[in-house]
Parts: structure tokens; C-alpha cells; sequence
């Protein structure tokens, strides 16, 4: 038996906490919707969700290494993505809800929170892309361009989805309004404030997150109307995995993500 | 021969070795009918080829280093290094028109202009934002009687589309 691996500690200035939210948002999404393979509910579909994940994978890659050089001590993606301890990961809580039915830790997710969750991250990352395709960092510019184009796809393919179900049969619009309950709580999270993105704003790093609101629930609304649901009311309830303080679900995930390059140091195929 | 004109040769002979090397998920067209080779530049007596990647999780973009690097070691360009840049993004129109044909002879339907997507996602009505693909032809027997069966394909580039005048299944190449 190898040595197992020791976390990493990062120095976590400003600006590497804003762009380790949106490279682990779309790191821990992409494992959510790695569960599915060999699980969806048709092949098409199967297909579709790897693939979604392979695109997110792919931006959380060009993320972390993003990051090793903003934040200065040379560590690449593979450690940044398999050697952090939970407290600093700096997802959006919600990517970590169970969104399948089986998941071995999480019952009580369905394919609808899946759909539902795709749309309300997709609609989410496309505004941020966007706008952060203008930021004064220019290698963060330029991940923004590449991915902004996969996130539209992502958003309109969801889009198809919600509407499926929402105007489709009692039992498929019952379990997405089911989800759709389960996810608003977690939305607010979504366009909060704090000093990380005040500085991002005032550095021209990127957007704040209260900045996206107003778009995203634009686009929100009109497909969920589409599929003949009202746009919840917002609560009270303010998740807390951008700041590091996750729900319970966040140490099964690490642990299945992590398991292999913490017993296999460096491990590669 | 002078020292410009053996620079040119040695960047011609680089470029004409990349048109030999396949796109290792889609081998009938090369990374050059691709449009993922941005740039050759020559450094002293070594070569750099600056690739731009498809999609950001595209499996195939370690692959396509290794085989460019492979190739022009092959052809006694090397050293070689392969760099990679982002911006501007890659899209389907710079795939070359030898590309396409060749994708449509292969039985993949090429790409319709990214622009005339981007312009139509843009004329939608308020109402939705959902996937309208534009018209999409048959690259097996020309109709425009096709149908889009799944969004996604075997390949992060691709989308699964069928003909209803030939009934056959085709994988239309997405535009970006």
C-alpha cells in the first residue's frame, strides 16, 4: 500500500476564492452528472449528460490551473481537484444535492432535479461566461469565450427537458415541481454579495454575483412558464458552499472523487 | 538558398505534415481541415505549433498534441513543442471547405455558419430558448427532410440527426 496522499492548504486571497467558486461549481457538477453514465433514463440522454459533464470537467480544468498561478504555490489541477480538504472548496451548494434516485448516499434525487438543476446552472453560467468575457484578466477571458458557447447549448438542450416534463404528464410535472421546490432554496446563493465579489468588481475580475439576477431569472421565467410553473418565492434560507461551509452531502462526494489519488499519490492512466 | 526562404520551406513542409494528421475522433478530416492549428513559427532550429481546442473537455486534445509533435519529428522538423491557446475560441467555421466535404462524404453532415445559428438563436421570440436546429441536409442523399433524434452524439462536436426521405440515421457536425 502506497502512502496516502496529505491535503494541500491553499492561501486563499480574493481573488483565488472567486474563481475556485465557479471552477469547483462546475467540478462538483460535472461529478453529480457523472453518476448518470450507464444510469439515464434513455440512451440519448446518457449521452447528453456525460457529455455535459466532459464539457464542465473541461472548463473546471482550465479553471484550477488557473488558479496554481494565481495562487502562487505551483500546485497543478489534479492536486487543486483531489487534495483540498472540504472547507476549501467553493462550489455553489446546490451542485452538491443528490439529483438521482439511486445515488449509493443520497436518496431521494430524480432525473427532474437533474433537468431542473441543468437549466437553473446552465442559464447561471452563461451570464457569468459572458460577462466574464470581459474581465481584465485575460486568460480568464479567454476559458469565458470557449465555454460560454457550450453553456448555451447546455441551457437550450435543459430548456427542452423542463418543458417536456412540466407540460407533460400529472407525474412528470408533479416530480419537476417537487424539484423545483428542493432547488429554489439554493438559487439565492446563486446572486449573494460579499467581499469576494466586491473585489472582483472593483479589480474587473468579473461580475458580482447580484449583478447576474436579473437576466438569469428573465430567461428562468420564461421557460418555466413554459412548462406551466410559477417562479417560486425567493427564501429566507441563504446556502453556504462558497464560503466553504457545505451541506452533508459534500464529504460523500469528496470521498468518491478523492479516493483514488489519495491512495494512488500521482496516480495517472 | 537564402536563410528566408529555407524558413519558409521548413513552415510549408510543417503545414503540409499537418494535413496528414488526423482528428483522432472524427479521422476523415485532419487537424488542419479542422481549423485547430492556429500557427507554425519556427524558433532557431526547432518548430512551435499552436493548437486551439474544439470543446473544453474534448478528450482528444492531449491525443492531438502528441500526434502533431509525432508527425513533425517524423517529417525531421524537430524539435517541436505544442502550445495551446484559447483565444479567440475555436469555431466550426474554420473548418476549410476541403473539411467539409470531406466530413460530407464521410456521412456527417457539416456545420451551417456559426453566425447564421447565432443570428437565428437571436431572432427567436421571447418565448423560448430551446434548440431550433436550422435546416440540416442529408449528407447521403441531399434531402432536407431531416429530423434531429439527440441533441448530443458520440463525440462532444456532434449532434445525432435521421432523414425521413432516406430513413437512414446521420451525425450532423454542431455548429459553434
Amino acid at each position: 500500500m502506497n502512502a496516502v496522499a496529505a491535503s494541500i492548504r491553499l492561501h486563499v486571497t480574493l481573488p483565488v476564492q472567486y474563481v475556485l467558486r465557479i471552477a469547483d461549481t462546475c467540478l462538483i457538477h460535472a461529478q453529480r452528472l457523472a453518476e448518470w453514465c450507464g444510469h439515464g433514463p434513455v440512451l440519448e440522454e446518457d449521452i447528453a449528460l456525460t457529455n455535459m459533464a466532459l464539457d464542465l470537467l473541461g472548463q473546471a480544468r482550465a479553471l484550477l490551473s488557473h488558479v496554481g498561478r494565481l495562487e502562487g504555490q505551483g500546485l497543478d489541477e489534479d492536486r487543486l481537484a483531489f487534495l483540498r480538504d472540504e472547507r476549501q472548496y467553493f462550489n455553489l451548494t446546490l451542485v452538491e444535492q443528490p439529483m438521482r434516485r439511486s445515488s449509493a448516499h443520497a436518496p431521494g434525487g430524480d432525473f427532474a432535479d437533474t433537468v431542473l438543476r441543468n437549466l437553473l446552472l446552465a442559464t447561471w453560467l452563461k451570464g457569468l461566461w459572458t460577462r466574464l468575457g470581459a474581465s481584465a484578466d485575460a486568460e480568464l477571458a479567454a476559458i469565458a469565450g470557449k465555454a460560454v458557447k457550450e453553456a448555451r447549448y447546455h441551457q437550450q438542450h435543459a430548456g427542452d427537458w423542463v418543458v417536456r416534463l412540466g407540460d407533460g404528464t400529472a407525474e412528470s410535472a408533479a416530480r419537476l415541481h417537487a424539484a423545483l421546490e428542493r432547488a429554489w432554496p439554493y438559487t439565492r446563493e446563486m446572486f449573494s454579495r460579499d467581499a469576494v465579489d466586491i473585489a472582483a468588481e472593483a479589480s474587473g475580475l468579473g461580475p458580482a454575483r447580484d449583478a447576474l439576477r436579473d437576466a438569469w431569472l428573465t430567461e428562468v421565467a420564461v421557460v418555466l412558464a413554459e412548462a406551466r410553473l410559477a417562479v417560486p418565492a425567493e427564501t429566507a434560507f441563504l446556502s453556504t458552499g462558497t464560503v466553504g461551509r457545505h451541506s452533508e452531502h459534500m464529504g460523500f462526494i469528496l470521498a468518491e472523487m478523492q479516493s483514488l489519488q489519495r491512495q494512488y499519490p500521482g496516480g495517472r492512466w | 538558398m537564402s536563410a528566408a526562404a529555407a524558413r519558409a520551406s521548413r513552415i510549408d513542409a510543417a503545414w503540409a505534415a499537418l494535413d496528414a494528421v488526423p482528428d483522432p475522433e472524427v479521422p476523415a478530416v485532419s487537424v488542419r481541415d479542422l481549423g485547430i492549428v492556429r500557427a507554425v513559427l519556427e524558433h532557431g532550429d526547432g518548430i512551435e505549433v499552436v493548437l486551439t481546442p474544439t470543446y473544453s473537455g474534448c478528450p482528444a486534445t492531449e491525443v492531438i498534441a502528441e500526434s502533431v509533435r509525432q508527425a513533425l519529428i517524423d517529417a525531421g522538423l524537430g524539435p517541436v513543442t505544442v502550445t495551446h491557446r484559447l483565444a479567440p475560441p475555436w469555431t466550426t467555421d474554420w473548418i476549410s471547405a476541403a473539411g467539409r466535404a470531406r466530413l460530407q462524404a464521410y456521412g456527417i453532415a457539416p456545420p451551417c455558419a456559426a453566425a447564421t445559428e447565432t443570428a437565428a438563436a437571436a431572432a427567436r421570440p421571447a418565448g423560448t430558448i430551446r434548440i431550433r436546429p436550422l435546416r440540416v441536409v442529408c449528407p447521403r442523399c441531399g434531402s432536407e427532410q431531416t429530423e434531429r433524434l439527440s441533441a448530443f452524439g458520440s463525440t462532444a462536436c456532434k449532434a445525432l440527426h435521421r432523414c425521413l426521405a432516406c430513413r437512414e440515421p446521420f451525425e450532423y457536425f454542431k455548429p459553434i
